[in-house]
């Protein structure tokens, strides 16, 4: 069934359903009664006539066209794409946590509030913060988050030249967008050689106008930096705070904390750290954490516990306000609830020691077959920039599209910014020896076939659905939905 | 060991050895003394699955869920029928472990889904592009206001108070730090004041917003508002139920220029407020100005029909700082719920599950108005949801109604100071007439 490559409108056929209801068991009245005609659509809907059996054929056929983590090995460098423990989905679906509504009675949730509660304090705890809001959806809603806490902090503080935040070119794109998007200008500053804040750079654009600084500790080339401390003092000396990015926490849980390193605010990445399922690009969860003073700045409802009862708490005058709709993506905090009551503090722990063994250890294997532009300890992750010198008809886009023929998720691409030709390989936890070993063995043949035969990595994959695609033609002459009549 | 760690200790030492190091210590020597956490995480200590699984459902267990409770709750959220068919296809580990679909080689299946969900979004709301779907309803209106803002070169957006509170909520906060202007259009009778609009439109308005059905379940009139609206060269963007438009006028109809709606309702459960989708659609005109993710057709190096990842260029991993939003995902998970609820129901059933909602909405209205201590609220046309004014206080109808197990209506006094004593209901084909009827006979009782 490879070759299924129908769309579900071109196999619809009229008069066929999917679904069935029971028969309308109240007066009906007519339509025109209720609703003037004026408000009523002239156009008959254009969805597709299926059955049952079409819809489940049609969508099976599509999963068989994906690669999941379910799938295998997904190396894919700052994502920390580890294993979805089939548990927490479990969790999730159970009725008196799925079938609740939001505005339901407070007494009616007491078992979801208590669970966000707890859940924001394990989260304080890793992170070494004070208080969590579980709200921010996504890693980049939990900096817009984070940047507008800042922002109000510094306002309430009648600090208003506070209009810049300082991002390193080798952050995440997300970063410097999520700074524009709260009215904030960028300034932008160069990496050290170890993809690390270059201290003298920083003092040079620290000033009374900058609100704050970006950074991910690990870096983005999967380094830590050691400097971290005196990087915080010299922004707070400044006046300004320090964010913390994230997304490489799977680095470090049990081993040390964003709070004791001098951050201000923080944003957890629930998809990465804690386990639960990318889902093809979403649901995620991106909790933001603060230290003490900026507690008050917190998006509302903050959930509290009186005595033995949890609440809602709207009153908080100094709050950003609402970020979203409701509380946050509950059914996937359900889900990271549930993984650190299985890991516990020793497995965490655990867990952030086995991403870095296999990491360097990887690392350890490919440094003689492809460049490898810093050797030194890394984190949960390192960055390759693609095959040694004098291979460069081979791209690294040509080798990750050869590892699809290996049955292999390439690693992330051409990030960071500041490695040319970037191969940005994260391992996770949840790999084994044997898996490791044998994506090693493919990257090394793969450097092999680059020597010997580089035209055919330069028509690579072979072995999948699709091959290259046209993505210039995607862009140029956009076809965004099936056209043709249902 | 843990389940999930599948290194034992003799791998350990292989990896060290390769490495060069004697120690998983010597691999955190990098980690400064003076930040290095020397003491255990004060956490729960490590649980088996059995112990994981019962703690949770004790505190399941201290939820009242919709199973047990008769739902007469909306408010933007529905407790519509979800065929069994969604969780089926949703639990396929192939779509939910999977990553956004940077390799469009193996991803295919997440892409071509994507790619039907805009199609659906398209034709349900008739308008040109949509796009992969966004954080949930709010944010997405949110976003739309941006998009105005961004189109228009202008920096206010007009909003009716009629626009659910949560979005505007949200609405305030992202316009605030945005720096954009945000101005409520006054309520009256139950929909948008169109003197007041009139007041306020001007050429600095960058868009309207007005929801469709309103908050209150109302049916607004879009015709004067689309011409005040594009008489001033603003955007008009509306917010919708999409159930809804299997019955009523579409935005495409209207000539709405943006549109964004809550999506829960397309098979989603109520998951205590997430997670959901956000959708939004647009015209061709505007399809380059669109946040968020986009799927389109393209062929491989061998002329084959494929999905991709299109006009990146919008991004902010392209764009980093001039991105006009930082979104970097989609709902992707929901979307594909949405997808795979709007197919199954198709045609007929979309249409029957708006129709059934109506009928038993009108019937539940019809029902209580005959009571003597409740009196419609508006005289107005509406949808599935309608408000109720009472003689006692909101919370104390909704309580009485809670001892009988039914979820009462949502309290509109809270963020209506001049509706006070008066609730929102909503009725969706699932209930029964008996339901309906069990929910009079109870409020026929408060004294």
């Amino acid at each position: 069934m490879k070759d299924y490559n129908k769309l579900i409108f071109e196999i619809s056929k009229e008069g066929r359903i999917g679904y069935k209801l029971p028969p309308c068991d109240v007066d009906n009245i007519d339509i025109r009664e209720m609703i003037p005609e004026n408000l009523l659509s002239k156009n008959d809907i254009s969805l597709p006539e299926v059955s049952e059996v079409d819809v489940i054929r049609h969508f099976t056929l599509l999963s068989n066209k994906n690669y999941g983590v379910d799938t295998g090995f997904y190396p894919l460098g700052s994502c920390t794409m580890k294993y979805n423990p089939k548990i927490n989905e479990d969790m999730a679906s159970i009725p008196a946590f799925s079938e609740v509504h939001p505005y339901q009675n407070e007494k009616t949730v007491q078992g979801s509030l208590q669970l966000m509660y707890e859940l924001s304090e394990k989260l304080a705890e890793v992170c070494g913060m004070d208080q969590v809001s579980l709200q921010p959806t996504a890693g980049a809603h939990g900096e817009l988050t984070g940047l507008m806490i800042i922002k109000a902090f510094h306002e309430k503080n009648g600090d208003l030249n506070r209009k810049k935040i300082i991002v390193p070119d080798s952050a995440h794109g997300t970063n410097p967008a999520s700074a524009n998007v709260v009215g904030y200008d960028i300034v932008e500053i160069k990496s050290n050689d170890k993809g690390g804040v270059d201290l003298d750079i920083l003092k040079s654009v620290l000033n009374g106008e900058i609100a704050g600084l970006m950074l991910t500790n690990p870096n983005t080339l999967g380094l830590f930096d050691e400097n971290i401390k005196e990087i915080s003092n010299l922004v707070h000396e400044a006046g300004g705070l320090v964010y913390y990015d994230g997304a490489n926490l799977n680095a470090i849980m049990g081993k040390t904390r964003p709070g004791d390193m001098g951050f201000d605010v923080v944003h957890m990445n629930l998809h990465k750290t804690f386990s639960t399922p990318h889902g093809g690009g979403g649901p995620g969860s991106g909790p933001v954490g603060v230290k003490k003073e900026l507690i008050p700045y917190l998006p509302v409802p903050m959930i509290e516990k009186i005595e033995d009862r949890y609440i809602l708490n709207y009153g908080k005058p100094l709050s950003i306000g609402k970020i979203k709709s409701f509380y946050g993506n509950f059914g996937i905090l359900v889900r990271a609830y549930t993984y650190i009551l299985s890991m516990g503090a020793e497995g965490l722990k655990k867990a952030s020691e086995m991403a870095v063994l296999n990491a360097n250890y990887m690392k350890s294997k490919l440094k003689d077959y492809y460049y490898l532009p810093i050797d030194k300890v890394c984190k949960h992750e390192f960055v390759l920039g693609g095959l040694e010198q004098g291979l460069s008809e081979v791209t690294t886009l040509d080798i990750a599209k050869r590892l699809l023929d290996y049955g292999y998720h390439p690693p992330t691409i051409y990030f960071p910014l500041i490695v040319d030709n970037a191969i940005m390989i994260e391992p996770t936890e949840t790999e084994s020896l044997e898996t490791m070993d044998a994506f090693i063995e493919a990257m090394i043949s793969i450097s092999k076939e680059a020597r010997e035969n580089p035209k055919l990595l330069k028509m690579a994959p072979y072995n999948t659905i699709v091959r290259r695609l046209d993505e210039v033609r995607a862009a140029r002459t956009p076809i965004l939905k099936y056209t043709k009549t249902i | 060991m843990f389940p999930y760690i599948p290194n034992t200790l003799q791998d350990e030492e292989v990896m060290l050895k390769s490495i060069g190091v004697s120690s998983i210590q010597d691999l955190f020597s990098d980690i400064p003394s003076d930040v290095k956490l020397d003491r255990d995480l004060n956490i729960n200590p490590s649980m088996s699955e059995l112990e994981v699984q019962k703690q949770m459902k004790t505190l399941a267990n201290k939820n009242k869920s919709t199973e047990e409770l008769v739902c007469f709750l909306g408010a933007g959220v529905y407790d519509h029928y979800i065929p069994s068919v969604i969780k089926h296809i949703i639990s396929r580990s192939e779509f939910y472990t999977a990553y956004t679909p940077y390799q469009p080689e193996i991803s295919q299946g997440t892409l071509q889904a994507v790619f039907e969900y805009q199609t659906l979004i398209c034709n349900l709301t008739c308008m040109d592009v949509a796009n992969a779907s966004m954080y949930d309803g709010a944010t997405a209106c949110a976003e739309a206001a941006f998009m105005a803002a961004e189109s228009t070169k202008r920096k206010s957006i007009l909003v009716s108070k009629t626009v659910h509170p949560e979005i505007r909520k949200v609405l305030y906060t992202y316009t605030k730090f945005k720096g954009i202007e945000l101005v409520e259009v006054d309520e009256k009778d139950g929909v948008t004041d169109i003197v007041k609009l009139k007041e306020l439109v001007s050429d600095k308005t960058a868009g309207v917003i007005v929801q469709n059905p309103n908050f209150f379940g109302i049916i607004e009139d879009m015709e004067e508002v689309e011409e005040i609206t594009h008489k001033n060269k603003a955007l008009l963007i509306m917010s919708v139920d999409p159930i809804s438009l299997a019955i009523l006028k579409t935005p495409g109809e209207i000539k709405a220029d943006i549109v964004v709606g809550e999506g829960q309702s397309l098979g989603n459960h109520m998951n205590f407020g997430g997670p959901y989708l956000g959708f939004m659609a647009t015209t061709t005109k505007l399809m380059r100005k669109i946040p968020g993710r986009i799927v389109g057709q393209t062929v491989d190096v061998d002329g084959k029909r494929a999905f991709v990842l299109t006009l990146q260029a919008r991004e902010q991993h392209i764009r980093r700082e001039k991105a006009t939003s930082n979104i970097c995902s989609n709902q992707s998970l929901n979307a594909l719920t949405a997808a795979i609820y709007l197919t199954t129901m198709g045609k007929q059933g979309l249409k029957e599950v708006a129709y059934q909602s109506m009928q038993k909405a009108h019937y539940a209205f019809r029902e209580i108005s005959k009571l003597e201590k409740f009196k419609p609220a508006f005289d107005k046309p509406f949808f599935k949801e309608f408000v109720i004014k009472g003689e006692q206080s909101s919370s104390t109808i909704n309580d009485k109604l809670l001892e009988s197990n039914i979820i009462g209506g949502y309290d509109v006094g809270i963020d209506y100071s001049g509706h006070k004593n008066t609730l929102l209901f909503c009725v969706t084909e699932k209930r029964t007439k008996a339901e309906i009827d069990q929910l009079i006979t109870v409020m026929e009782g408060i004294k």
